[in-house]
């Protein structure tokens, strides 16, 4: 099995959506064109309970295929790498058995072998989690309630290039924010192996009292597809299915 | 990490559906991100630490390093491995297991209480002993931290082995405060440099028992704690050449750290305290520990 390119959009909110097409529908279109997303509430330090709108973080990471995980801010740096490798492994997994499937028959997957050949199997996992490139697009909702957490949004952000850059597999990371006057979502950063320019980022901000979730998930995806070809190493289409 | 929802019992049996095992649980014996560890008996009422709650994979590449270190070059590294089963409960799912050696032993900070900061070196010492060999064979331990190690019979010794990583990998595992990279002491990838960063953390964690955050200049605040820690004061130079990166491997530290214990300033005291200490057979050992250390140094000593 030859690692693939991983694709994930990551997604920073703190509230729900309330503007424009519904983010679980795109999440869904996301996932058909083999894009992750994975959706990260960020609460207050102070918040106690969880706030209603947080449980379409639940919803998107759903129909997205990814990881969701809803967190305060102060530990938000160890939630973002751990949802992000989550992800990948979710990812390869699937991949993997669908392999077996095709191999063993219709409705085997890893948690029905014997443990010995599990063993095996998550050490391919493993490896593939390893070696495999990954492109992830992440998402800031800078809507006002947002702002103040910004700054350890950016620390979990570079703190998250450290962990995925130890891995032998090559990383692009593009930042986005929302909502934007323009567009749906501004681009921030553009795709690059390194998050270091990221404290130049977050500046100057203007701040709106909506949170178009769904237009700026579906702007992503665009972003993904306008993804050059040029530096895909094999060159292939921008939404081949992640791991073969 | 996705945990399964299990609750079990003393007296709860549950039968492997593989290997057929049965085991008794006896108590709870703590519980971590990835599941629960419990005190167990077999059909033969020999005792072992059984762990369920995790997701299959996760179990899976456990009892893999478990079988990995149990042993490495003769030398007991993990607890050693016993079985690995799935336990099926109808109408409910199932539950991946493994069981393991049960390691019976105090928390380090149970450990600790009341003991002299000679221990800090020599619990240090141990760690790195261990680490050598692990570095050896390959692998970094990754997610070093107290509430990874049990201290049996006066010796440390690792019991969660899901951090285990071959060198030059990504780090896969790590708790903020002992990892390097939160403190801006360089990168997530294996080498032995990483676990002994980890080793320091857990000097400092010795004297800052509640622990301390990284705040504006990680840096800096590293530093003035460790200069403001009086009990860190005789390994000062060592632990900040690791963060310094002078260190590459286990057994330089060791070399040094073995340097400062034996310190001829420092015997008086060392022994006065030895002698309270004899009189409990576990503490013999980690004494022997000592002699060991200084036949160590003189050999070295020799050769300079
Ligand atoms: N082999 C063992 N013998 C005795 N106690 C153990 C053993 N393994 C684990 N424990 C206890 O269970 C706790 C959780 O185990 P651990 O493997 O660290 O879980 P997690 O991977 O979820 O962190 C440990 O802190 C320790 O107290
Ligand atoms: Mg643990």
């Amino acid at each position: 099995m030859k690692p693939g390119r991983l694709k994930q959009i990551l997604l920073l909110t703190d509230g729900c959506s309330n503007h424009g097409e519904d983010p679980i529908a795109v999440a869904a279109l996301a996932r058909n064109q083999g894009v992750t997303v994975n959706v990260i509430g960020v609460l207050d330090d102070r918040q106690n309970e969880k706030p209603q709108g947080l449980e379409e973080v639940e919803a998107i990471a759903e129909a997205g295929g990814g990881v969701s995980q809803i967190v305060y801010q102060k530990s938000l740096s160890q939630t973002v790498q751990m949802v992000t490798r989550q992800a990948m492994t979710q990812t390869i997994q699937g991949v993997v058995n669908k392999e077996l499937q095709e191999i063993l028959g219709k409705d085997q997957t890893i948690e029905e072998l014997p443990p010995e050949k599990r063993g095996e199997v998550v050490e391919v996992v493993e490896d593939l989690g390893e070696s495999c490139d990954l492109e992830v697009l992440v998402l800031v909702d800078t809507s006002a309630s947002m702002h103040h957490k910004l700054p350890t949004v950016k620390e979990a952000l570079y703190d998250l290039s450290l962990s995925l850059n130890a891995r032998t597999g090559a990383n692009e990371f593009s930042v986005h924010v929302f909502p934007d006057s323009k567009r749906a979502i501004r681009r921030m950063i553009d795709w690059t192996p390194e998050l270091s320019e990221i404290n130049s980022v977050f500046h100057k901000l203007s701040s709106g009292g909506y949170t178009p979730t769904g237009p700026a998930l579906k702007e992503a995806l665009y972003a993904f597809a306008a993804k050059p070809v040029y530096d895909r190493q094999d060159g292939v289409d921008p939404y081949e299915e992640t791991g073969r | 990490m996705k945990k399964l929802d299990v609750n079990l019992h003393k007296g709860d049996m549950l039968q492997g559906k593989w290997n057929g095992r049965t085991y008794t649980i006896i108590r709870e014996l703590g519980s971590g991100a990835c599941g629960t560890v419990y005190l167990c008996k077999d059909s033969q009422g020999e005792k072992y630490a059984l762990k369920i709650g995790g997701d299959s994979s996760r179990v899976m590449l456990e009892v893999n390093m478990l079988k990995k270190f149990s042993k490495v070059q003769g030398v007991k590294l993990g607890p050693s491995f016993v079985d690995v089963d799935d336990w099926e409960v109808r109408g409910k799912g199932v539950y991946p297991f493994y069981v393991m050696e049960y390691v019976e032993g105090k928390s380090v900070r149970e450990f600790m209480r009341g003991r002299t900061k000679d221990w800090i070196g020599i619990c240090a010492l141990q760690l790195l002993t261990d680490l050598d060999h692990l570095h050896r064979a390959g692998y970094v331990f990754g997610d070093l931290k107290t509430d990874n190690l049990l201290v049996e019979k006066a010796r440390i010794r690792w019991i969660d082995v899901g951090g285990v990583t071959p060198i030059g990998r990504a780090i896969k595992e790590y708790t903020e405060f002992y990892d390097r990279g939160y403190w801006g002491r360089g990168s997530r990838k294996a080498d032995a440099a990483y676990d002994l960063f980890a080793v320091t953390m857990i000097m400092m964690e010795m004297v800052y028992p509640k622990r301390f955050s990284k705040g504006t200049d990680p840096v800096k605040v590293l530093e003035s704690k460790l200069h403001a820690a009086i009990p860190l004061k005789p390994y000062r130079s060592v632990i900040l050449g690791i963060w310094k990166g002078r260190y590459s491997s286990a057994g330089e530290v060791t070399r040094d750290l073995k340097r400062v214990l034996m310190h001829p300033g420092r015997s008086g005291s060392s022994r006065r305290r030895g002698k309270r200490m004899a009189s409990e057979t576990s503490e013999v050992l980690a004494f022997s520990c000592f002699v060991m250390a200084f036949f160590g140094v003189s050999i070295f000593s020799f050769w300079m």
